[in-house]
């Protein structure tokens, strides 16, 4: 059940040039960053060499662009996610789902996957990007893992979030706004406090982001990210309840 | 045998009573014709059989089932076709018609077949291939129909199934139900009297969230009332008539 409801979100998403547009512009920045890393390696390439231990390719050009893109994940997340519940509500079509003999979970589960089947896919060209660096050079492929990893829990986070807010509202927009403004007020947790180790560092997904894309994975970072997915789904799952109930 | 039956249903929204201790039985093969005025109620009781609200007090069983504490099992017996038709208009009429077989669960191995059956049924055919979003209103009925009655419930509840629809669509679409009637036990609600009177068998009359009339069809012409000004009688004065 879960799974027909992420294929028909994922048809859905496709039949609309909202997702078409959104892969080629977030493809289109990516590609731009990492030439640009690219260019700026070969710039410093005869100095590394007199260094005694050099960072490497898939430190200068790939966790840059790893990091670009769990910024532009957060931008494009509120207008993925307004779509979930709200957009169904607006056109009536949350009837149609609830009256099927399926629960609130797995239609709430089914929405979240179809969306991280859809950032999965952006995480697959942008981990391609980096493999392109084989042809010249060795990868290291820890750090890379570690990045993608890293990205794919934050996507989980990010979409986790926007499906919430998503739930609160039957207007797309507000959906989007919402979603929006919270992950800024949680990027800018981290902004606020970037040298005082203060207790709202720990709030920002960016600064738990930031130790997978240095390749290190902190069993804090994960039980962060896990959390706040799942927080956030189960927030979901109640208020849909919840609203059967209060109608 | 008994399809769909509720006790006592009632339904607050805040201190206002939107629904008071609505009870119906319904048959396989019975019509049931649910009239009442703009904002009688109708629309909150059928959101309650078809589990999409939950009732403050009461009780519904489908087919057997309680809606409340089975309520998976439960909706595997209903086809609702709300107010506005659940459309969307980003998909193929085949697209949809897929989806909402499958999250029925109607088996692979039926779907084709299924598909083509409704599609005949209703007279969508030639626009299986169509995207919802291009079709007419007749057309998006139909379809709104057909995702009701796909998985071949027991129960099919629909809620104004003609608004909006040019006196063909509706001769059409009556004679769907009257089909429907012979097999499935349908509730419909709608305020066109003669609508009520070409395809129901049995009627209530809902007025101020309460049930104020219930009879048979035949039951009426026996007594020779004339349902139009039963109607007016009951719902301008507020007065409780009939056999509840």
């Amino acid at each position: 059940m879960i799974f027909i409801i992420a294929h028909k979100e994922l048809k859905t998403l496709f039949a609309s040039p909202l997702a078409w547009t959104l892969l080629a512009l977030m493809q289109l920045v990516l590609a731009w960053i990492f030439l640009g890393r690219l260019d700026a390696f070969l710039e410093i390439q005869p100095q590394l060499l007199q260094i005694a231990n050099p960072p490497g390719v898939t430190e200068i050009i790939a966790a840059p662009v790893f990091a670009t893109a769990a910024v532009v994940f957060m931008m494009a997340t509120p207008l993925l996610t307004m779509r979930l519940i709200a957009e169904e509500r607006h056109n009536h079509t949350m009837t149609f789902l609830i009256s099927a003999p399926i629960s609130m979970t797995e239609i709430v589960l089914g929405k979240f996957l179809g969306l991280m089947i859809f950032f999965s896919a952006v995480i697959t060209l942008v981990f391609m990007l980096s493999i392109s660096l084989l042809a010249g050079s060795a990868l290291d492929f820890g750090l890379l893992l570690s990045n993608t990893a890293g990205l794919i829990l934050i996507a989980a986070c990010f979409a986790s979030l926007g499906l919430f807010m998503s739930c609160l509202t039957a207007q797309p927009a507000i959906a989007a706004a919402g979603a929006l403004g919270a992950l800024l007020v949680l990027w800018a947790i981290d902004i606020t406090t970037n040298d005082i180790d203060n207790i709202a560092q720990d709030f920002s997904l960016l600064k738990h982001f930031e130790n997978f894309n240095h390749g290190v994975i902190d069993t804090f970072d994960l039980v962060y990210f896990l959390l706040f997915t799942i927080t956030f789904i189960v927030l979901s799952i109640r208020k849909l309840d919840g609203e059967r109930l209060r109608g | 045998m008994i399809t769909i039956s509720a006790h006592n249903l009632s339904r607050n929204f805040g201190a206002h009573t939107a629904v008071r201790e609505i009870n119906l039985k319904l048959k396989r093969g019975e019509v049931l014709g649910f009239l009442g005025p703009n904002g009688a109620g109708k629309t909150t009781t059928m959101r309650m059989l078809t589990g999409n609200l939950a009732p403050s007090s009461g009780s519904v069983e489908i087919c057997g089932v309680d809606l409340l504490d089975n309520p998976r099992d439960a909706k595997t017996h209903i086809g609702y076709l709300p107010e506005t038709p659940p459309l969307y208009q980003e998909l193929t009429v085949n697209e949809y018609l897929r989806f909402a077989a499958k999250l029925h669960r109607v088996s692979a191995i039926n779907l084709l077949s299924v598909l083509d059956e409704v599609k005949l049924h209703c007279g969508l055919k030639d626009v299986g291939k169509y995207l919802i979003g291009s079709l007419s209103k007749g057309y998006r009925q139909r379809v709104g129909i057909a995702q009701a009655i796909i998985h071949n419930p027991d129960v099919v509840i629909l809620d104004e199934p003609t608004v909006g629809l040019d006196p063909n669509q509706v001769r059409e679409i009556l004679s769907l139900i009257r089909e429907l009637g012979a097999k499935h036990s349908v509730i419909l609600s709608t305020h066109i009297l003669p609508v009520v009177e070409s395809v129901c068998n049995q009627i209530q009359i809902m007025h101020q969230g309460q049930l104020v009339f219930n009879d048979t069809l035949f039951g009426l012409k026996q007594k020779e009332i004339n349902l139009e000004e039963m109607f007016a009688q009951l719902t301008l004065n507020n007065q409780t008539l009939g056999n509840p």
